[in-house]
């Protein structure tokens, strides 16, 4: 019996041992541009470090395709993956399938990450995720066209922002017909939602669904929001900015071809490139305020940890090193992706590489983030409303007021039996 | 009464034993085909008609509530209405799906008859062009309709900054309906033409022959003899196309993006229910009302298409 105890004992031991010491983490990361080769660099040095190895896992470029597949993945309970790349919005829809890292990880790790990042992944009290690198709406300006027409600053207000680009555009349209003032993402798409709460936010309207649920969107001041972008539309901004994503109005800024721009902070690398017809004349500045204040839509990816993970621990020490500061310093002077830790605002290496991550601190430190944690499962049937509704107003289909209300009656529907 | 029945029935009892052997063999012989329809689409209809009746997520189909046929209407009693077929959405989408098949079969059809009554006469360069007209056809769907987003683009498209001077055709989905419909005739054109071809080959050329020894005009041959000869063919290949064109999906999720496409195609709106919202159950009843919807049109068709043969 004792010879027994001792055998089980012994090979507990050595599995257990084994276990601990040649682990492989299956790490699922995106492979756009430069995303995979630092995705890569980073998990080798994780596993020089530990003596693990990281297999790793590439996703599809494309946001919805990838929440498609990691679903399917999540939904069989499938252990082939046990970190996840998780965009910011996601968090409440699929936190059931991830470890609560409340705890995993010391709090005062996590406490040097952005605060409304943090709460972005925190659903019910859990930690879903750990913040990897962040997005926020930026207003990108034409420096030497603001010279030209005699403004020393970027504007400060939306108003004194269409003023200011209805008299470039009038001055450049003379040479350019297909000049335009300001573009951004008017597409019918999660782009449209993230612009339209910067609107909204802007203007003192909320942000369409409140931490408790409550829907909040129908108020005076977001219709007000919603028929000041309409204003722009054929004014400012081409009949076809309701058809723009993200590279569409990338294209059309750096071909010389506009003002202003809103766009995330990937814009400014690219727009600085050698091909680029805007090189040097750029400028990049919080985007306006609509009264009550400035605001950038909260944008990035997180780093989360499989339940159905074979190697928990690993995958977790995974997270934990690629989250880290080390880490993420090596990324934004590389990749100029932002950082979501404070402290890295003030090293000098990154500012070197990528001046305006000082002077727009407080643009990355107070963006607003959707309502995808109070709405969970149901956050993408909120955006989908909200971006039709904002869609009517900015085609002429619908006012504010009225878009607004019925936004707010669709919000009830979708709400239904609880969020 | 029985005693009196049984010498009757003695004889084809013998005779169905045969006929019983017989069709017993029938089914043996059948019996693979029918697991495997069971199988492949049985089982997933049966799958869907069973969750469209409950409330589940696609992530976790395992825990669901049991909602009755409240994914097609229920009312709260805060009067807020839950169904899909409560939702002006929904309908809009029907509309726009029937409006885009019957102008685009419609237009399908009258050009397609004239495409196929010029290269069924005899020219020069026939077979050439025979194969030329098939080209749009055999680009895959997703690729022309990407091509003709870039051409309907309002600031460097050939339709929209070119023909239009700067007008954006996709970004109202009234307007780009119309522009969606343009895409389906200028692509399956082409395919309706060689349906009517194959059907304009098989008539006999000496009918003609002796009509023109009548003095029958050629119009007049055409609609007195050419028109209702071709009938069965126009007809099988007017049922393809509606049942294509009342599935369309491809066209919408890539010129007008998924958000959009649901509010004008019927599978748009059940994509974006069962994969982006999630909904397991109301996605699954959409499929249904889809199923159903198609079905009827169906029945209609076939049902007219005997009743002007008979």
């Amino acid at each position: 019996m004792k010879k027994v105890i001792a055998i089980i004992g012994l090979t507990a031991a050595i599995a257990a041992n084994s276990q601990a010491a040649a682990v492989t983490v299956t790490l699922a990361c995106g492979a756009v541009g430069q995303e995979l080769e630092l995705c890569k660099a980073g998990a080798d040095r994780w596993a020089a470090k530990t003596g693990n190895s990281v297999k790793i896992f590439e996703s599809p470029n494309l946001t919805n395709d990838r929440l498609g597949l990691y679903q399917q993945q999540l939904a069989a309970k499938s252990s082939d993956i046990d970190v996840y790349q998780l965009d910011v919005v996601w968090p409440g829809l699929l936190a059931q399938h991830f470890v609560d890292l409340k705890g995993k990880v010391p709090a005062a790790e996590v406490n040097a990450h952005f605060k409304g990042i943090v709460a972005a992944n925190t659903v019910n009290g859990k930690l879903v995720a750990m913040p990897w690198f962040t997005d926020a709406g930026l207003l990108y300006y034409r420096t030497d066209l603001l010279t030209k027409y005699g403004y020393k600053t970027a504007p400060k207000t939306w108003a004194e922002m269409a003023v200011m680009a209805k008299k470039i555009q009038t001055g450049e349209q003379k040479t350019n017909k297909s000049f335009a003032g300001f573009v951004w993402q008017g597409k019918n798409y999660e782009g449209l939602t993230c612009d339209a709460l910067e609107w909204v936010v802007s203007f003192g309207g909320g942000t369409i669904v409140d931490d408790k649920g409550t829907v909040t969107i129908n108020n005076a001041k977001a219709a007000a929001a919603l028929d000041a972008a309409a204003s722009w539309v054929k004014n400012i901004s081409p009949a076809g900015v309701t058809t723009y994503g993200e590279e569409e109005a990338r294209g059309i800024f750096q071909s010389g071809n506009a003002a202003f721009m809103r766009n995330w902070p990937y814009a400014w690398a690219l727009g600085q490139g050698d091909d680029s017809k805007v090189k040097g004349k750029i400028g990049v500045a919080p985007l306006p305020s609509g009264g009550a204040r400035n605001a950038a839509t909260l944008g990035g990816w997180q780093l989360g940890v499989s339940t159905y993970s074979k190697n928990q621990a690993a995958a977790i020490s995974l997270v934990r090193y690629l989250a880290g500061p080390d880490e993420q310093k090596i990324r934004a002077v590389e990749g100029a992706y932002n950082p979501t830790i404070q402290a890295l605002y003030k090293d000098s290496a990154v500012l070197k590489a990528n001046p305006f991550f000082g002077s727009l601190l407080n643009v990355f430190t107070s963006a607003v983030a959707r309502p995808s944690g109070p709405t969970k499962s149901k956050y993408n049937q909120v955006s989908q409303a909200f971006s039709t509704a904002v869609s009517d107003v900015l085609n002429g289909k619908s006012k504010g007021a009225a878009a607004v209300a019925k936004l707010s009656t669709d919000l009830a529907r979708i709400k239904g039996r609880g969020w | 009464m029985t005693t009196n029945a049984t010498p009757e029935i003695a004889a084809p009892v013998r005779r169905r034993g045969i006929e019983a052997a017989r069709a017993r063999q029938a089914v043996l012989l059948l019996l693979p085909t029918l697991i495997a329809i069971a199988l492949v689409a049985g089982y997933p209809l049966y799958r869907t008609i069973f969750f469209s009746m409950f409330e589940a997520n696609l992530t976790n189909p395992d825990q669901r509530t049991f909602l009755g046929l409240g994914n097609f209407w229920f009312t709260t009693s805060d009067g807020v209405e839950l169904g899909f077929l409560q939702d002006p959405k929904w309908w809009g989408a029907v509309k726009n799906t029937m409006l885009f098949t019957v102008v685009s079969v419609f237009l399908e059809t009258v050009f397609g008859m004239i495409i196929a009554l010029v290269v069924n006469s005899a020219f020069k360069g026939r077979a050439f062009l025979r194969t030329a007209m098939l080209v749009p056809w055999a680009i895959p769907t997703v690729v022309s309709a990407q091509m003709w987003a870039y051409m309907y683009n309002d600031s460097f498209g050939l339709i929209g900054r070119g023909l239009l001077g700067g007008q954006a055709l996709l970004a109202n989905t009234d307007s780009a309906i119309w522009a969606l419909i343009a895409v389906d005739v200028w692509k399956t054109t082409s395919f309706m033409a060689l349906l009517i071809l194959a059907g304009l080959q098989s008539l006999p050329t000496d009918m003609y022959e002796a009509a023109d020894m009548d003095g029958a005009t050629k119009w007049t041959q055409f609609w007195r003899m050419t028109l209702p000869l071709l009938r069965p063919a126009l007809l099988v290949a007017l049922v393809f196309r509606s049942l294509d064109a009342l599935r369309v999906f491809d066209i919408m999720s890539v010129m007008l993006g998924n958000v959009n496409a649901a509010s004008t195609s019927m599978t748009g709106y059940a994509r974006q229910a069962l994969i982006d919202n999630q909904l397991l159950g109301m996605g699954s009843a959409v499929s249904i009302a889809v199923f159903v919807i198609i079905m009827v049109i169906v029945v209609v068709y076939v049902t007219a298409f005997r009743v002007k043969f008979d």
